[in-house]
């Protein structure tokens, strides 16, 4: 327990005392941050290559020859004498003009799933996307593996990751939902440890979400697939893993937004410092302390 | 002039600023040095798989029930010189595949020639480069037969596939389709010059008289339109010198990923 003595302000009430705690070990945030960076250029390289077949099938085989049925698809069709984007997801067809099948590149309206804004590069050229995305997925499975073992070693996972049983109540995940919708988060010494949905978040990513990136992407390489045959039994065959690949990496851009959300909306310099210097502050209340 | 001059360079200047971050990752990626580094993960793909693939392993390989409806056609459709159409328009009964470079016995071999020799059969996934994959069903001669006839000589290191299609239309051969794999895939059990597709003689859209297959790497390497294969120890010399069609422009030469 950090001791503290509370500040007497001249009116006599008693204020706050800001502690500051270490948080992250210095292997967290390092692989955090690299992390950050190789993630960022493998959803940017992975848009690029998957604008050159920007169709998602279930199976085996699947092409854009009919009639193999794609339940995903982003194209561009003519539109009088111009074009228009098309986003079909199984029965549901929208216009994405401006942002998905037609967007502008170099100040044309043009063909293309994933706008440039988002795809390195920013033309299309699947040949460099490639280099860029296995480069950073080397990258990124030898800095996971970092972590991964790191977290074992310094029993990081058993003391901060894994949700106790309490946690686990849905009593206390029912009172974890709604102070978040209200965003209203632990203060205090209820801070020093993560939250039961933040845990679920951070091992969901971590344990599913990722490994499941890394092996849904070997299946998709024909030599990993005489090595290791069975992935293509877990997934169901070459072209579902691709999808797989598809709605993990979606799913964790949408986790990445909610934590940037989370993040700001929960003092974001003092996120900040602590994922860089490792020090993350608490306000304790002294009549909290003093009751205890 | 100058107020021109100004003004262009003040609008150049506004949208560089605005595509300030896009042109900043495209500057990366047009680095010669930036490239070299990042290429140094091809070889780490490629040491990893064939470490891990050192017995050998085979490609999967599917039933009749899991065939493609449709095979989709892709690169070349027609090879448009004369020459192939002349080979065409005889059935391919004046084709020869031509065996030489590094070999003991350089070899001339007939459409009739190559079917007389064992076959594999072999129902399997090609997958694209670009994505997309197709099942189908190839009926050839195992390449290693005939390299084993030819005999290779000491210090080969690659064969690499001459092909009669023009992919990108050059006067001077430049757009030549060409391929090349190393003995380790050459001499694979499912490495096969096919000549039929489905239980049909190879259709000109599949690569007729003869393509290549390569189970255990991506579409671009099973050349089509096969005429020549020339045994080497190096393709430094050849066309842009990085082993073939696409590898020339920029794409892996180990494209086992």
């Amino acid at each position: 327990m950090t001791s503290v003595t509370s500040d007497v302000t001249k009116n006599g009430t008693a204020k706050p005392k800001k502690v500051l705690f270490y948080r992250h070990s210095v292997a967290v945030r390092i692989t955090h941050w690299l992390n950050v960076l190789c993630l960022s250029f493998l959803l940017m390289s992975g848009l690029q290559i998957f604008n050159a077949h920007p169709s998602l099938y279930w199976g085996q085989y699947g092409a854009d020859a009919l009639p193999d049925p794609s339940f995903i698809s982003i194209g561009a069709v003519e539109d009088g004498d111009t074009i228009k984007g098309i986003t079909r997801v199984g029965p549901l067809s929208l216009t994405t003009t401006g942002v998905l099948g037609a967007s502008n590149e170099d100040g044309q309206l043009s063909p293309r799933a994933f706008p440039s804004w988002i795809t390195i590069p920013s033309y299309q050229d699947l040949a460099t996307g490639r280099r860029w995305h296995f480069f950073f997925a080397w990258f990124f499975v030898i800095n996971g593996l970092v972590y991964l073992l790191h977290g074992l070693i310094a029993g990081h996972f058993k003391r901060d990751l894994v949700p106790t049983r309490d946690q686990l109540t849905p009593k206390h995940l029912a009172h974890e939902i709604t102070e978040h919708a209200r965003l209203r988060f632990p203060k205090g010494e209820e801070a020093r440890h993560y939250n039961s949905l933040q845990k679920l978040a951070y091992v969901g990513v971590i344990f599913i979400l990722l490994p499941l990136m890394v092996l849904t992407g070997l299946t998709m390489s024909p030599g990993f697939d005489a090595i290791f045959p069975w992935l293509l039994d877990v997934f169901g065959g070459r072209q579902s893993a691709r999808t797989i690949h598809f709605i993990s990496a979606s799913l964790i851009v949408a986790f990445v937004i909610v934590h940037l959300v989370m993040v700001l909306v929960s003092g974001l310099w003092n996120n900040l410092r602590s994922m860089i210097t490792g020090y993350y502050a608490l306000k304790i209340e002294p009549e909290k302390e003093t009751s205890k | 002039m100058s107020i021109d001059l100004t003004r262009r360079r003040f609008l150049i200047g506004s949208s560089v600023a605005a595509t300030g971050l896009l042109t900043g990752c495209d500057a990366l990626v047009e680095s010669a040095s930036v490239n070299d580094i990042l290429q140094r993960a091809e070889s780490l793909t490629m040491g990893a798989q064939r470490l891990l693939m050192s017995h050998q392993p085979l490609a999967r390989e599917y039933t009749e029930a899991d065939l493609s409806p449709v095979f989709k056609t892709n690169g070349t459709s027609q090879p448009d010189s004369e020459d192939y159409a002349r080979l065409m328009e005889n059935n391919f009964a004046d084709w020869k595949l031509v065996v030489n470079g590094m070999v003991n016995t350089p070899l001339e071999l007939s459409l009739t020639d190559l079917k007389a020799m064992p076959s594999r059969t072999q129902i399997t996934r090609h997958d694209c480069v670009e994505g997309w994959s197709a099942i189908g069903k190839w009926t050839g001669v195992p390449l290693g037969l005939v390299l084993q006839k030819a005999g290779i000589a000491p210090g080969a290191r690659y064969a690499v596939f001459y092909c009669a299609d023009d992919y990108e239309q050059s006067l001077d051969g430049s757009g030549r389709y060409y391929e090349s794999i190393d003995l380790v895939d050459a001499w694979h059990p499912q490495t096969i010059l096919a000549y039929s597709m489905n239980g049909k003689d190879l259709e000109v859209a599949h690569g007729a008289p003869l393509r290549l297959r390569v189970e255990r790497q991506l579409g671009y390497k099973h050349a089509k339109y096969v005429m020549r294969i020339e045994l080497v120890d190096s393709f430094k010399g050849l066309w842009g010198g990085k082993g073939g069609f696409w590898e020339d422009r920029g794409y892996e030469w180990y494209a086992g990923i």
